[in-house]
């Protein structure tokens, strides 16, 4: 079946299932947000105790989805992985720390002895949602940034910077890091505005409701300011083009623009995503009472489209998904960077197994869901966290 | 090796070695503690017996203690191939990546949805699709071992891909021989059995503690039973798997086999050495030279275990590096100089390709494709630098192997007490019991040791060289991320030994059964 396609349509399939999974990755970072509004929406310990729980049985979800992002980028797109990772080392390794913190503290918060306290732990939730969303967000941006890195002929790429991808957030000399930053600061307050609406599906607790109402506010404006800030800047500037038929990487106007015009589907993913996040967050505050519950629908699948058209524009439409700044032709596609035609053809099949995956995912998690979570019955759950 | 920033080479071997050995200390447990709760959750659903209940409920309480810090120092592991080993991950990706990431899409969901199921399901979905999570849970933490341990046996044994000139990297060309490689099939079996062990062991060790303390007598019994009878079949399948992976390693990493025994001069009806203390004997040839002041040896061991053959002959490490050709073993020299041949051939070929010059591309090609197997030799001038350490290889085989079979003996008696005894008057077994968990976690991390140490230089066997494999950065990183690492890790593994602890003491307290 895979055999009889193309090698770039498999390139192209592959990005999009790489772009699919940051997508739903982006969407599930409701839990590094939620981490960062528990003392904003709990005032007491069983308050906190509840959002902590109902966060607490989605964080694996969230954190095996970044590690079957990376497992995939690094199956279909090596020459990605090998420089980005080996490159921005900071970057990826700080966005690491916040994970490795966040996979303990859930477990070990609130049980007796637990060595460092329980604030302790939710330090390490707070830290993971702050800087796991704000990072991983500005790294995702440098895809249409560029950085700076050279690539040998033996496919050895070497960083220019001594930073080490620190430079991708605090060079502010560049006006690049602002675009970066802007889509690290879109990230962690839509995450914010995600999981207040994931508290409102999940939780029965007519206190929690209404903080979560006046957390949803006040995070979707700044959301949006920080949104409109970087898709306004991507569009205006110059993108990373090649040519298909050379490899030549060369700045095209209003590449990115571009891209959502000539890929009308795209586009209007695009488009439809931003309104269904929209629709979300509207319905969420003003209906909160009569249908907010249902809100998260809406603003995760508008934040699953509309991530999922910016990696599809970033990376098909013979557009360079991770350019090089400081040497054009150094800039990864998905037809230089990729795996054999071979490789992207098994690993084709296993991804057959992907909707199957995500029935059961979604069997798992509607049968766990069936009933909010109440003051009540963290008060009498023995392994509640 | 002197165009190469050692500094840089021993720290970032210095953090792998490092996350990969904690990691290596919580998921073992991890693998079969999964299968011995769904096994005492068949018992409660079958039985409706409250006490299994309550016994599943307190294992699965280490479970999930122990699982959230194999979590935590695993994600890092699978990203440091790239952050650390990013000129690894060009030249084996098209390879390595797709067990990774298949892993991610059939093991780490399965793992991570049900064992929300597993954890939270009490009460809130049916007994049958409880049970049937736990098994799930079980079945994907062990399928999640296949896939990077298929990765890892490949690095030992490089089949089923050819090296592209073009894009200078290894690329599949049959999936199923990467996948079904005797090596990776037995690396799976022999990994998945230990950690077996080892489970089978702490639930053991955690009972008799129990019984020593005279506490909760009936539910320790029960666990003692189901650790001790997992115990006992899954160390018989660990000791033949490993039987097996000694003549793999003979086969496919002659120097690895010569360094788990100290052997320096090989031998027909070579003995098997028992017991040995090594020393430091600098020869001019080589100053890290080291073997035994004192040995014990059983006549012929060695050559049966190798070959299954008691004449057959032993390569030693100067046989390797010198050559032997009587037994048609080619020197290292000889492939050092078959290594730069091809690493020549591949730079002419390139640059013969950018000039347009396609006959002397073509014959810097066919000499390339002749001397590649040596391909990894090329970096290095002295043979004696690609000889791994003896002593530390030498001692990890030995008390992986003794701690093994020692533990053969634990779980039949623990059986015979249990069944023919009154195990609770046998204090003296309880204590071996007790004090076996510490030896099981030595043993775990020798048998990794015996696999990576043993397979130095090599990142890639025969092909790439660790000091080839790292990423370009500077070696100042990697030490702050070393140092944090070491920080953060030992921070949460003692965190994690005293919630556990807390949790065994304070269930030993319940008095309910």
């Amino acid at each position: 079946m895979f055999e009889n396609l193309s090698y770039l349509i498999l390139q192209q399939y592959w990005w999009a299932v790489v772009s699919l999974l940051g997508a739903i990755l982006v969407f599930m970072l409701f839990v590094q947000g939620g981490q960062t509004l528990i003392y904003k929406l709990g005032k007491t310990d069983i308050q906190r105790k509840v959002i902590v729980n109902a966060l607490g049985r989605k964080w694996d979800l969230t954190f095996t989805t970044l590690v079957t992002f990376g497992g995939a980028a690094f199956a279909s797109f090596p020459l990605f992985y090998s420089t980005s990772f080996g490159g921005a080392y900071w970057v990826w390794m700080l966005i690491l720390f916040a994970f490795v913190f966040q996979a303990v503290s859930y477990e070990y918060r609130t049980k007796p002895n637990n060595f460092l306290g329980e604030k302790t732990y939710e330090i390490f939730l707070f830290i993971n949602g702050l800087f796991g969303t704000i990072l991983l967000g500005t790294a995702v941006a440098t895809f249409f940034t560029g950085s700076d890195f050279f690539i040998n002929n033996l496919k050895n790429s070497i960083w220019q910077s001594p930073f080490l991808g620190l430079e991708l957030a605090f060079d502010f000399k560049n006006y690049n890091t602002f675009i970066n930053l802007s889509l690290g600061f879109t990230v962690f307050f839509l995450s914010r505005v995600l999981a207040s609406l994931y508290i409102m599906n999940s939780v029965d607790d007519i206190s929690i409701l209404n903080r979560a109402e006046k957390v949803l506010l006040v995070n979707a404006i700044p959301f949006l300011v920080f949104f409109i800030f970087f898709v306004v800047n991507i569009f205006i500037i110059d993108g990373f083009a090649y040519d298909p038929a050379t490899g030549i990487v060369s700045m095209e106007e209003h590449k990115y623009l571009r891209n959502f015009v000539e890929m009308p589907l795209v586009g209007i993913m695009f488009v439809m995503g931003i309104l269904a996040v929209l629709f979300g967050i509207i319905r969420g505050y003003f209906f909160s009472t009569i249908c907010g519950s249902k809100a998260i629908w809406f603003a995760g699948s508008g934040t699953i489209l509309t991530v999922f058209s910016l990696l599809l524009s970033v990376g098909l439409n013979n557009t360079c998904f991770y350019p090089s700044s400081y040497d054009l032709q150094s800039s990864l596609t998905i037809e230089n960077a990729s795996s054999s035609e071979y490789t992207l053809t098994a690993m084709s099949y296993v991804s057959l197994l992907v909707p199957f995956v995500i029935a059961y995912i979604w069997y798992a998690w509607s049968s766990l869901n069936k009933n909010k979570i109440t003051v009540e019955e963290m008060e009498n759950d023995s392994h509640a966290y | 090796m002197e165009n190469f920033d050692m500094a840089l080479v021993d720290w970032s071997r210095a953090q792998f070695g490092l996350t990969a050995m904690y990691h290596w200390i919580f998921v073992p447990l991890t693998l079969g503690l999964s299968f011995i709760i769904a096994i005492m959750m068949s018992i409660y659903v079958r039985t409706g017996d409250e006490l299994w209940k309550k016994i599943t409920k307190f294992w699965m309480t280490l479970f999930g203690i122990n699982f959230a810090i194999g979590v935590a120092t695993g994600i890092i592991l699978e990203f440091e191939f790239g952050t650390n080993w990013s000129n690894y991950s060009w030249f084996v990706g098209d390879i390595f990546g797709a067990p990774l990431a298949i892993e991610g899409i059939l093991a780490f969901f399965l793992e991570s949805t049900f064992i929300a199921i597993l954890f939270f399901g009490w009460g809130r979905v049916s007994k049958k699709f409880h049970l049937v999570s736990a098994w799930l849970v079980a079945i994907g933490s062990n399928l999640s071992a296949l896939w990077i341990l298929v990765a890892n046996a490949w690095m030992q044994n490089p089949v089923g891909m050819t090296f592209n000139p073009d894009t200078a990297r290894n690329e599949m060309t049959n999936f199923w021989d990467v996948l079904l490689s005797p090596t990776a099939v037995n690396k799976f079996l022999h990994t998945i059995t230990s950690a077996y062990v080892l489970s089978a062991i702490f639930v053991i060790g955690i009972s008799a503690w129990f019984i020593l303390k005279k506490r909760r007598i009936i539910f320790a019994k029960r666990s003692m039973l189901i650790g001790a009878v997992f115990g006992l079949l899954s160390t018989l399948f660990m000791l033949m798997t490993g039987d097996e992976s000694a003549r793999q390693v003979f086969r496919d990493q002659p120097m690895k086999f010569a360094a788990m025994e100290g052997l320096y001069d090989g031998e027909a009806n070579a003995p098997l050495v028992v017991i040995g203390f090594m020393q430091k004997k600098p020869t001019s040839e080589n100053p890290k030279n080291a073997d035994f002041a004192f040995k014990l040896e059983i006549p012929n061991l060695l050559s049966y275990m190798a070959a299954l053959d008691p004449n057959a002959f032993v390569p030693g490490i100067h046989d390797l590096i010198r050559g032997n050709e009587e037994y048609g073993i080619i020197s290292y020299y000889e492939k050092i100089n078959m290594g730069k041949i091809a690493i020549t051939a591949l730079s002419n070929y390139k640059e013969a390709k950018e000039n347009g010059d396609k006959a002397l591309a073509s014959i810097e090609l066919q000499k390339f494709r002749d001397n590649y197997k040596y391909f990894g030799y090329g970096y290095y001038n002295d043979p004696y630098n690609m000889v791994p350490n003896v002593p530390l290889t030498f001692y990890a085989f030995h008390t992986m192997v003794g701690i093994g079979v020692l533990f053969l003996l634990v779980f039949i008696f623990v059986i015979y007490f249990l069944f023919k005894k009154d195990i609770v008057r046998a204090r003296w077994l309880n204590y071996i019991a007790l004090w076996s968990i510490p030896l099981a976690y030595i043993a775990s991390q020798a048998g990794w040791m015996v696999a990576e140490f043993g397979r130095q230089p090599w990142v890639v066997q025969d092909l790439m060289p660790t000091l080839s494999a790292v990423s370009n950065i500077d070696h100042k990183s990697v030490i702050i991320t070393f140092v944090i690492f070491a920080i953060t890790f030992t921070t949460l593994l003692i965190a994690e030994i005293k919630i556990m602890l807390t949790q065994i003491v304070k269930h030993s307290k319940i008095e309910e059964d």
